[in-house]
């Protein structure tokens, strides 16, 4: 691998830069940066003001595989990652077995590193509790020791507040997060979109806000308690925004990511019974993903992060009440960023970029991604003035589940480079 | 004029032509009814089955009769005992029984938005006869039938819907349905029985019966489920009696002659006193009549359409 990379706008938050230059890339190292640079044998790659940035991270992420392949695979997964300008994926323990032992930790990191010759770093999340039933705490240690980057039974919340305490107090001893899907239980029994005007309209069974807030007030209060890092997963509520900003101010160690459908679309989008409306926690109202975009532009939400769920498409091929929770999102993360965020002026450029690569980094305590001469190149590339219309079934995911698909986005990955591997999309 | 939709999938955003067309073609089949011979032509040649997903017995019945009162050759089918109960989707049995060339489908199901589902997929126009807590438009037709017949309008009326609103499709129906006809509707029940957002739908919300019966002209009365909700949405029967049950000294302090409705089947002494329910006021019975009639337009009407 010999690239040179011509006027480039290079983004890193880290060395505060933004500038134009050329990168030149030699075996999977940034070899030099500067403009007007010559190198012959490399392959030039000319592009004219497209943004350069370290390499993305989506921090959470169902890659499917073992147990639900037809769903997703690992190689699958990783190259739709790839495809949507990620560097590296976090993918959650609700496989099949789950991960809720070391052996399933190393089993996907071979895999993952077989995939695309290691293009995209995979970083395990291993199950807070024992299949993740919320009931006997799994090996925390041994799974960290393996390579687990944090701790979720996402999917379903850790419910029991004295095992979420007791875990949370564990995990630190590894400096790992517990991250978890907030959502009280028997308020959500049988519940399919959220509570509000439109479920009520349609006759769904509804989901309250209150609901989501709850356990994170409970968890921001263990937090405090022990002292421990506590990570929110996709959050979605206003109540619980107000509450995760609270904390940061008293100085706890609380973060919490966003996906893009929650602030990007409303419960409104339910209307017509479409079953890729239906993700858990649900599409808020308006009110609630204005509270989300406020909260992304003051900083209160370190990450963003997509919860990338494939399923088959029969398996939504259902009644709204039967089907599945759950969309893919890898390949419109970062079209919908910025057409919804950064052309609307919620983010800058630069703090796209703190929340897609340099944050949630931070928060998993991976190494930072240094852009300097002799460092290992790890950049994701893209296009932040490409006009394109969502397309489900050029996706490479294996799953097409999809609300976007037909949407027109501004901006769109060009490629990524990572662990001497390179990506072009 | 027919129809603006080649189904009947439900009430919200029908329009107001549309539902007059309905109530305007049932007066006519209503008349067939009255008949020594009850039987017309119009969809003779025609094929309907009744997709039922969900145990009903009235509904079903009545849809049945008003087919074949409409010469329509019908179809049943029951989710217990066929193959839904041995795993097949709800696509597939649809269009298994749309390979035999079906011209309509009469469907009950336990989802919301199963019916719109099934109407995407396949060919024949989808009747919903009931989905889940959304709707249940033909029971609304047939209760604005009923009280325009026995009324003699609908607009201006004040329509009030006692019991579980949250999570009743005959209420959600009656509410779009009755203001899109320009009735003035209200909904009671305890708080736990009434959504949130109700007054976002257009409605009045009463948590005590005895506040909105003196303005009331007709009032519809929801079935509680007794199994269902004893303990979670209210603490027991007798309470429930008590504070909501529809009685005659009720009706009296009211001090006006209020139309009863019920979409049935009624738990006798819950929600209604027998003797409300055997009173000249309540028009229980005649919904039921109605209804064949109701369903027998919806049936032709659509059927004209295509």
């Amino acid at each position: 691998m010999h690239y040179l990379l011509k006027n480039c706008r290079l983004v890193d938050p880290l060395t505060r830069r933004d500038e134009e230059t050329d990168i030149h890339i030699a075996d999977g190292k940034i070899a030099r940066i500067g403009r007007g640079l010559t190198v012959s044998e490399a392959q030039v790659i000319e592009l004219r003001g497209k943004v350069a940035a370290p390499g993305f991270i989506d921090m959470h992420v169902h890659l499917r595989e073992p147990g639900f392949e037809y769903k997703e695979t690992i190689l699958t997964g990783c190259t739709a990652a790839a495809a949507g300008g990620f560097t590296a994926v976090c993918c959650m323990p609700n496989t099949n077995p789950p991960i809720d032992d070391e052996s399933v930790v190393r089993l996907i990191k071979e895999r993952a590193r077989a995939a695309l010759d290691g293009l995209v770093d995979v970083y395990p999340v291993a199950a807070v509790t024992k299949e993740r039933k919320g009931e006997h705490l799994a090996p925390l240690a041994e799974l960290a020791t393996a390579g687990a980057v944090a701790f979720s039974d996402d999917g379903d919340p850790v419910y029991d507040a004295e095992i979420m305490r007791r875990a949370m107090e564990y995990a630190a001893m590894y400096d790992r997060p517990v991250i978890q899907h907030a959502q009280d239980m028997p308020m959500t029994k049988g519940g399919a979109m959220n509570e509000g005007v439109v479920a009520t309209r349609l006759g769904i069974p509804g989901m309250p806000p209150a609901a989501e807030d709850i356990v994170v007030a409970r968890d921001i209060h263990i937090a405090r308690y022990t002292g421990s890092r506590y990570h929110l997963a996709h959050m979605s509520t206003a109540g619980a925004a107000a509450m995760v900003r609270a904390a940061k101010a008293e100085g706890l160690h609380v973060t919490c990511e966003v996906t893009p459908h929650h602030f990007t679309l409303t419960d409104e989008a339910v209307m017509g019974f479409d079953t890729n409306t239906k993700m858990n926690p649900p599409l808020r109202s308006k009110s609630d993903v204005e509270a989300i975009r406020k909260a992304l532009r003051d900083g209160t939400i370190d990450a963003i992060a997509t919860d990338h769920a494939p399923h088959s498409y029969d398996e939504k091929q259902v009644e709204y009440q039967t089907a599945p929770f759950g969309i893919v999102g890898l390949e419109t993360a970062l079209g919908l960023a910025m057409t919804e965020l950064v052309l609307t002026g919620v983010l800058s450029l630069s703090s796209l970029v703190e929340k897609m690569s340099t944050n949630p980094r931070r928060i998993l305590n991976l190494p930072e991604i240094r852009i300097a001469e002799g460092q290992p190149a790890n950049l994701t590339i893209f296009d932040p003035a490409a006009e394109w219309i969502v397309d489900v079934q050029a996706f490479k995911s294996k799953s097409k589940n999809s609300p976007f698909g037909g949407r027109r986005l501004t901006g769109k990955p060009v490629g990524v480079i990572n662990n001497g591997a390179a990506y072009w999309v | 004029m027919p129809l603006h939709s080649r189904h009947m999938l439900g009430l919200d955003g029908m329009s107001r032509e549309d539902i007059q067309l309905i109530l305007d073609t049932a007066v006519s089949f209503r008349e067939v009814l009255d008949r020594p011979i009850k039987k017309v032509p119009p969809l003779q040649g025609k094929t309907i089955a009744n997709m039922f997903f969900e145990n009903s017995t009235r509904t079903r019945l009545s849809f049945e009769l008003a087919e074949r009162r409409l010469s329509a050759d019908v179809l049943g089918f029951q989710a217990t005992g066929s193959s839904v109960s041995k795993g097949e989707t709800l696509k597939d049995t649809a269009r298994n029984i749309e390979a035999m060339k079906v011209d309509m489908v009469v469907m009950r199901h336990s989802a919301a938005g199963a019916p719109h589902y099934l109407s995407r997929v396949i060919e024949a126009n989808v009747i919903n006869a009931g989905d889940g807590g959304h709707e249940h438009p033909t029971q609304a037709l047939l209760d604005m039938y009923t009280i325009r017949e026995r009324l003699g309008r609908i607009e201006g009326l004040h329509v009030c819907i006692v019991g579980d609103i949250s999570h009743s499709r005959v209420a959600r129906s009656n509410i779009y349905g009755l203001i899109t006809m320009g009735a003035r509707v209200s909904v009671c029940g305890p708080a736990t029985m009434i959504p949130r957002e109700a007054a976002e739908l257009g409605v009045e919300v009463y948590h005590h019966i005895d506040d909105v019966l003196p303005t009331v002209d007709a009032l519809n009365v929801l079935r509680i489920q007794l199994e269902r909700d004893a303990g979670r949405l209210f603490p027991t029967l007798r309470e429930y009696h008590n504070y909501y049950g529809i009685t005659r000294q009720r009706l009296e302090k009211a001090g006006r002659a209020i139309t009863i409705l019920h979409p049935g089947p009624i738990n006798r002494d819950v929600e209604i006193s027998a003797e409300v329910a055997d009173s000249e006021h309540s028009v229980i019975l005649q919904q039921v009549l109605n209804g064949v009639a109701v369903r027998m337009a919806v049936l032709y009407l659509l059927s004209a359409r295509n």
